[in-house]
């Protein structure tokens, strides 16, 4: 399996950079990703959907889709576009730790 | 790996929830993924956009082999009615959107949305006619400007 390294701690990930193992996160490692994926700091915005897509994927095993995030009234469609440029739920799920999410909405 | 795909100009010309549902999928799965996205509307497609129109887009039961159902009972009245409250029922539990909620969603997602010049001319509408998410009314010369270095998609 492959691994990466971020803020100096080996993680293991699939082929395309997910997180498998999610023991393996911390809020650290967190902030590299983003950096990795173009995003320079993590603003209060970003730890919000952050936090809400663990939550959710703790309780279904899934991690969220945009279409799921954004009726949770957490944030608007146009923000979360925003402030994760180039795909955001894939882009939040990746820099949570999570596997990418799985759906077409 | 191979070559991304960066940008996709979907064309919608067909007015029933068949015809202009997968359209709206995929250009939303393109902003989904980070592709830019065009949506243009022509013919019968502008329905989804026209604001008398777009809360009333129904499933074709006639004319539609996969409905599975003989043409003259597709033709019964209330048989559209029926087959479109069944589909949105199920599009509901997939927490699929219906249709004026997910043009106002792929607006938001970054999608650019047209109609057609030649169908607007056609159909005597005005811009006024359309949901304000749409961003002009364009000539095909436009369309395939828009369209230029990304993939086309009929559908």
């Amino acid at each position: 399996m492959p691994q990466k390294t971020y803020a100096g701690s080996a993680v293991d990930v699939d082929d395309e950079g997910f997180m498998t193992n999610r023991a393996q996160w911390t809020q650290t490692i967190g902030e590299a990703i983003a950096r990795e994926e173009g995003i320079a700091a993590l603003t209060p915005a970003h730890w919000k959907v952050i936090e809400f897509m663990q939550k959710e994927a703790q309780e279904t095993g899934q991690a969220p889709t945009v279409r799921k995030i954004t009726k949770s009234g957490l944030i608007t469609t146009k923000e979360l576009y925003d402030i994760f440029p180039g795909g955001p739920a894939k882009k939040a799920a990746k820099i949570a730790g999570l596997p990418k999410p799985v759906g077409c909405v | 790996m191979d070559e991304k795909i960066k940008k996709v100009s979907i064309i919608v010309s067909r007015g029933s929830l068949d015809g202009v549902l997968p359209g709206l999928i995929m250009a939303n799965g393109a902003r989904m993924e980070g592709i830019e996205a065009n949506l243009f509307f022509t013919f019968f497609g502008m329905d989804a956009i026209l604001k008398k129109r777009m809360g009333k887009i129904k499933v074709a039961t006639v004319g539609n082999p996969g409905m599975h159902m003989p043409t003259l009972l597709g033709a019964l009245p209330g048989m559209s009615a029926f087959a479109t409250s069944m589909m949105n029922r199920t599009m509901k539990q997939l927490d699929i959107p219906p249709v004026p909620e997910y043009i106002e969603m792929a607006h938001d997602a970054g999608c650019h949305l047209y109609a057609c010049k030649a169908s607007v001319d056609m159909f005597k509408l005005k811009k006024e006619d359309f949901c304000p998410q749409v961003e002009a009314i364009i000539t095909v010369g436009d369309f395939y400007a828009k369209a230029a270095g990304g993939q086309i998609i009929f559908t």
